[in-house]
C-alpha cells in the first residue's frame, strides 16, 4: 500500500524585521493569541496545547497541537489538528514555520503539511472541510452577500 | 467533467441564486411561496433556482402535503472553503496581522 499522496499549503513572505523578533511572534503565547489564535503553546518540544477561535457550523473551534521541532530563530514546527469528535475524519495537518535572515530582513516561510486530496475529502463527506476553514468562515460569508 | 467545486462556484455565481441561499440561511425552512414573495422574480424562477441550489448540494428539500419546504445545507459549501485553504487564504491573513504585530513590537 502506497500513502495517499497530500498537498501542503506553502505561504512565504519576507519581512523587514530581525529573526530573533518574527521568532518571540512564533512563540510567546500572548503574542501568537494576537496575530493567530488563543493558545496554550510553548516552546517546548512534545508538549500538547491546542489553538482555540469560536466555534462556528461544523467545527468546534478547537485544534489539537504538538510541538515538534523548536531551533530558536530559524524553525518551529507542530502538529495542527482537528480535535474532539471532529478527531476521526478531520484535519490532520503539521505546520513548519522557517526563518531564513536576508539582507533587508527575514524570509517567514510557512508550509501546513498533509491536506488529503479533494477526492478523499469527497469521499468523507462535506464535514471535515469546514473544520480546515478557522475564522475564515464568517469572511467567505460575508463575502457571498 | 465539473468538478464539485465546479458546480458550486457557478451555482454560486447567480446573484438571484445566492440571495434564496442567504435567506434559507438565515430565515431556517421555508416554501417556495414564501420564497417568491421576498425574491423579487416570479415563482417558476424560484423554482428553477431552487432546482440548481439541489444540484449543487445547497438545499434540501421536504414534501409537506401540496407543499415543498426547502432548507439550506451550508456543509455543501466545503469544497469552497477547501478552495480558500489550500490557496493559503486564511494563511496570506494570519501574515498580514503578524506584520502588523511586529510593526507595533519593540525590538
Amino acid at each position: 500500500m502506497t500513502e495517499p499522496a497530500t498537498r501542503s499549503v506553502i505561504v512565504e513572505r519576507e519581512l523587514p524585521h530581525p529573526p530573533e523578533k518574527v521568532w518571540r511572534a512564533l512563540t510567546q503565547g500572548h503574542l501568537l493569541e494576537e496575530w493567530l489564535m488563543k493558545n496554550d503553546f510553548q516552546p517546548v518540544v512534545g508538549h500538547r496545547f491546542t489553538f482555540r477561535a469560536t466555534p462556528l457550523p461544523y467545527w468546534n473551534g478547537v485544534l489539537d497541537c504538538e510541538v515538534l521541532i523548536v531551533e530558536p530563530n530559524r524553525q518551529l514546527s507542530y502538529r495542527w489538528n482537528a480535535s474532539g469528535d471532529e478527531a476521526a475524519g478531520g484535519l490532520k495537518t503539521i505546520v513548519t514555520w522557517t526563518l531564513t535572515p536576508t539582507k533587508d530582513g527575514v524570509l517567514v516561510r510557512m508550509e501546513q503539511s498533509g491536506f488529503r486530496p479533494e477526492e478523499e475529502v469527497n469521499l468523507r463527506g462535506a464535514e471535515h472541510g469546514w473544520q480546515r476553514n478557522f475564522g475564515n468562515l464568517e469572511r467567505v460569508v460575508a463575502g457571498l452577500t | 467533467m465539473a468538478t464539485k467545486a465546479d458546480t458550486l462556484f457557478s451555482t454560486l455565481a447567480d446573484p438571484t441564486r445566492r440571495a434564496i441561499f442567504e435567506r434559507l440561511c438565515r430565515d431556517g425552512e421555508l416554501t417556495v411561496r414564501a420564497l417568491t414573495d421576498q425574491a423579487g422574480v416570479s415563482q417558476p424562477a424560484v423554482s428553477k433556482h431552487l432546482g440548481v441550489l439541489k444540484l449543487a448540494g445547497l438545499v434540501h428539500d421536504r414534501r409537506a402535503g401540496r407543499e415543498t419546504h426547502y432548507s439550506a445545507q451550508p456543509r455543501a459549501l466545503a469544497p469552497l472553503i477547501d478552495w480558500m485553504s489550500l490557496h493559503g487564504a486564511f494563511w496570506r491573513d494570519r501574515f498580514d496581522r503578524l506584520e502588523a504585530l511586529l510593526n507595533r513590537m519593540d525590538q
